[in-house]
């Protein structure tokens, strides 16, 4: 008791020395070594400098530390970042590239030496010190004025010759960019902010208006307030503009996709029809295809927005996605190129540029199977075939065909499917439209309505260099065509329970009169035996219960599909069956005989 | 006119005030090791020794025709040219180059000279850089003006000094320098991708760009030996020795040819990104 103080002073006073900042950062330094080899250096490279054995298959590519040049910072541009800035980046990746986030893989101690090792690759680290922050003020309030406030902004200093007038990255300049190692780079949609490399929030957007991205074409526009053009207000209403055209939350995939039900010859003919505008979106999200050779990590087309409407004879989809050109673009040639140098050699496909168009295709089984037993998603193969709605570009129109895999593919004409398509500001609209009944049922598929039916979708950017192998694809989903449901269906119930129910009053009144005056039951004139009677009430309450619980079935499957609505109203309707078959079966069952009056 | 005309008369008072005023502060990059301490106030020897170079860059051949620039998306910019805009790298006149950047190499070790107080100006005008080639000592400030009241950005990318990339969407100047010498610091324009330009970087006063004639002066030199280097972005690098001896003027002249169009052209300082030192295969990067 009495040395144990003494000793831990004493090792109070020693530790310190033992572990001065040299060796801690030594240690450090051989802890973030280990974890970098292990988890960072099969993209980045083992010497840092962005060429590790995967990093052929990214674009963009692996960060090069080497340069000392990093795109997500506080600081000014072409400063260092802090090593907050890096640490930030480990955490959260790099939205919208293959860099993923560590906070969640990696303990706090391993990420913060991995800071101290990556240091290590560039010298500047050493010569320049640490740098300071740029000193950024707190955002300004949200509104319609100053998001319009940004907009003028937006167009006055010109962000749309890179980010385009509807910010969907399809600027002039688009085409043009590379980054610092000379590979090409897109303009970011603005549109979708869930792809931001620094993170999605006003704040950050902001940020980045202030210390630009290094080592991309995105400069800082710091000395636009030091010039006095503009206020750091001013400024911040940008980064609200920005932010303001991306939703509210990264869109989520649906497995269904609803097609609601219009009146006949209602299901509209032109893309542009605005009867669309009020029809539910779904969204499809889309990915690379690399599964077979050759290929692609580069895709361009990340996802797909579907509408879908049916009249009982027709069904029309129309689909919205991002793209930044209408292929083939002559400007986007060159840009080709760069994306074929820098993606293709190792996958050993066509690598010449050239004018390829857009195109788009919705796959469906040719007949709805019976249990999930779907055809293989990337279009089919020998045994259990695809049908597909072909659209392109160029030249313009749609064909139907069948699939036996991603080689394989048979046209079977036109007939019968109509499509109409417009691009205009980085965005394709395209409508397809065919009768539920096929003009081929061999090999067609047939629409049913009611039915969960496989679909699945192909998108190629012609002028990302994107054709056959080389484009996105999605997974399964279901579309379901809505059933029919014309007003009837809510008359026909409040229909029969009247009916039901006044027929019912009346047959008690008449009876009970009966009971009075003569001390028998009778209907229509008819005796009734006071047993019949009770055998007769109890049978229409328990009718009632049924018909309730049938109202209260379709009560809930309308909730549970999101139409609030048809819910609601087979709610009530469950509410007022339930009440009057209780009614009678309890009023039937309490009821005595009590015979005349006196 | 241009949309931005409005605010170009709006700004442009405010704009040249903020510079005047307000610029040169914090934003500016430091370099990387290669700068000196403090400059000091004068020559590091007696002026009154000093000789002079001076020549002539010559070229041989048939240049390469012009390229013509498509500019339609910038009508303000293509209406300052007579007929289609072009833009040549290999600007030669009577067998004369220009844009060549000519500066002492070696033989200046150990001197340490003062940074001229003027600071040289690159103007962006009709969508090029005026001009392409141009010297700077380190640590002197580099003017860069936007005339075209339209967005530029000025995107440097420097190997041993840091990058900067910075937007001028109206008419304004920026403030830049580079602490290290380097040899050349490339800036191009992302949304002009034909806007290229090159910063030569030296540390003594000793640079000279060469003119329309295809002439230049290095003037006020210590006497001694010299390497001189002419450095063209299209055609490569040539040394010479030269001697310089007090109160004379040696001339100098420096042959380019046709033959050397697409020749390797050093760009950026070779260095060796973990040491920051030489690097081993003595190449940095090369222009494209």
């Amino acid at each position: 008791m009495s040395t144990s103080p003494a000793l831990f002073l004493a090792g109070a006073m020693v530790f310190p020395v033992l572990l001065s900042a040299p060796a801690l950062e030594a240690q450090d330094l051989e802890r973030g070594q280990e974890v970098y080899e292990q988890w960072c250096a099969s993209c980045h490279g083992a010497e840092g400098s962005g060429d590790g054995p995967a990093a052929e298959y990214m674009l963009p590519r692996p960060r090069d530390f080497t340069l000392g040049l990093f795109q997500i910072r506080t600081t000014g541009s072409g400063e260092l970042p802090t090593d907050e800035d890096i640490l930030r980046v480990i955490n959260e990746g790099m939205p919208g590239t293959t860099m993923p986030g560590w906070e969640d893989e990696l303990p706090q101690a391993d990420r913060e030496a991995l800071v101290t090792y990556i240091k290590t690759f560039s010298s500047f680290f050493e010569t320049l010190g640490a740098p300071e922050p740029l000193e950024l003020s707190g955002a300004t309030g949200v509104s319609a004025e100053s998001i319009a406030e940004g907009r003028i902004f937006y167009d006055s200093i010109e962000c749309w010759q890179c980010h385009g007038q509807a910010g969907r990255g399809d600027g002039e300049s688009a085409p043009t960019l590379e980054d610092a190692a000379g590979n090409p780079i897109r303009a970011v949609d603005l549109t979708k902010n869930w792809t931001f490399n620094g993170g999605s929030s006003v704040e950050e957007i902001y940020r980045r208006l202030r210390t630009g991205l290094d080592g991309t074409p995105m400069p800082s526009f710091s000395d636009l307030l030091d010039a006095g053009f503009m206020t750091d207000d001013q400024l911040w209403n940008l980064a609200h503009f920005v932010r303001s055209l991306a939703p509210e939350e990264e869109p989520t995939a649906q497995e269904v996709i609803v097609a609601g039900q219009v009146l006949p010859g209602e299901v509209p003919t032109q893309v542009t029809d605005e009867s669309w505008d009020g029809v539910e979106s779904f969204y499809i999200p889309l990915v690379g295809q690399i599964i077979e050779s050759p290929r692609w990590f580069d895709p361009s087309v990340d996802g797909v927005w579907v509408q879908a409407l049916h009249d009982g004879t027709e069904v029309a989809f129309r689909l919205t996605w991002g793209d930044r050109s209408r292929s083939p673009d002559p400007a986007w040639l060159e840009w080709q190129g760069w994306v074929l140098n820098a993606m293709e050699p190792k996958e050993g496909g066509e690598i010449f540029p050239g004018p390829r168009p857009d195109r788009l295709t919705v796959q469906f089984p040719p007949t709805i199977p019976e249990e999930m037993d779907l055809p293989y998603f990337l279009m089919g193969d020998e045994q259990e075939p695809v049908y597909q709605w072909r659209w392109s570009s160029a030249p313009a129109g749609a064909d139907k065909a069948t699939a036996r895999g991603l080689n394989d593919v048979q046209s079977l004409g036109s007939e019968g499917l109509t499509s109409d398509a417009q691009w205009e500001d980085g965005r394709w609209q395209l409508l397809l439209r065919r009768s539920l009944v096929a003009s081929d049922p061999e090999s067609e598929l047939e629409f049913a309505i009611g039915q969960s039916i496989p679909i699945a979708f192909f998108a190629w950017d012609g002028d990302n260099s994107e054709e056959e192998t080389r484009g996105s694809v999605s997974s399964w989903y279901f579309v379901h065509l809505e059933e029919e449901t014309p007003p009837s269906t809510y008359v026909a119930p409040l229909f029969a329970l009247l009916l039901t129910g006044g027929l019912g009053v009346l047959v008690v009144r008449r009876a009970q009169r009966k009971e009075h005056e003569d001390g028998v039951w009778a209907v229509s004139g008819a005796k009734v035996r006071p047993a019949m009677a009770r055998g007769f009430g109890l049978t229409v309450g328990a009718v009632w219960l049924v018909f309730a619980s049938i109202a209260l079935r379709n009560s809930l499957s309308g909730w549970s599909e999101g139409y609030s609505d048809i819910g609601f109203w087979w709610g009530v309707i469950a509410a007022f069956l339930t009440i009057a078959g209780i009614v009678a079966l309890v009023g039937t069952a309490r009821h005595r005989y009590q015979g005349p009056r006196k | 006119m241009s949309r931005f005309l409005n605010f170009t008369k709006t700004i442009a008072p405010v704009a040249i005030l903020g510079v005047t005023v307000g610029c040169g502060g914090g934003d500016a990059p430091a370099g990387g090791g290669g700068g000196g301490d403090a400059a000091p106030a004068e020559m590091p020897f007696d002026v009154a020794t000093a000789g002079n170079i001076s020549g002539t860059v010559m070229f041989e051949g048939t240049p390469p025709p012009p390229e013509i620039l498509d500019m339609t998306s910038e009508a303000s910019c293509a209406e300052q040219y007579d007929g289609d805009p072009t833009q040549s790298f290999v600007t030669v006149a009577d067998g004369q180059l220009a844009n060549v950047f000519v500066y002492v190499k070696e033989g200046l070790e150990g001197m340490d000279f003062p940074v001229p107080a003027e600071s040289p100006l690159i103007d962006q005008a009709g969508c090029e850089y005026l001009p392409q080639v141009l010297g700077v000592m380190t640590d002197q400030p580099l003017t860069i003006r936007n005339s075209d009241g339209l967005l530029h950005n000025i995107n440097a990318s420097p190997t041993v000094n840091r990058p900067f990339n910075v937007s001028q969407p109206v008419n304004m100047e920026t403030e830049r320098n580079f602490p290290a010498p380097e040899i050349m610091v490339p800036i191009e324009c992302n949304v002009h991708g034909w806007m290229s330009g090159y910063i030569g970087v030296v540390a003594h006063p000793y640079h000279s760009v060469t003119s329309a004639a295809g002439s230049f002066d290095l003037s006020q030199l210590p006497p001694g030996e010299y390497v001189i280097e002419a450095w063209h972005s299209q055609l490569g690098t040539q040394e010479q020795t030269v001697t310089v001896t007090t109160g004379q003027t040696t001339e100098v002249s420096f042959t380019f040819s046709e033959a050397m169009a697409g020749a390797e052209v050093p760009l950026g300082e070779p260095f060796d990104p973990h040491e920051h030192g030489p690097a081993q295969d003595g190449i940095g990067r090369v222009s494209e």
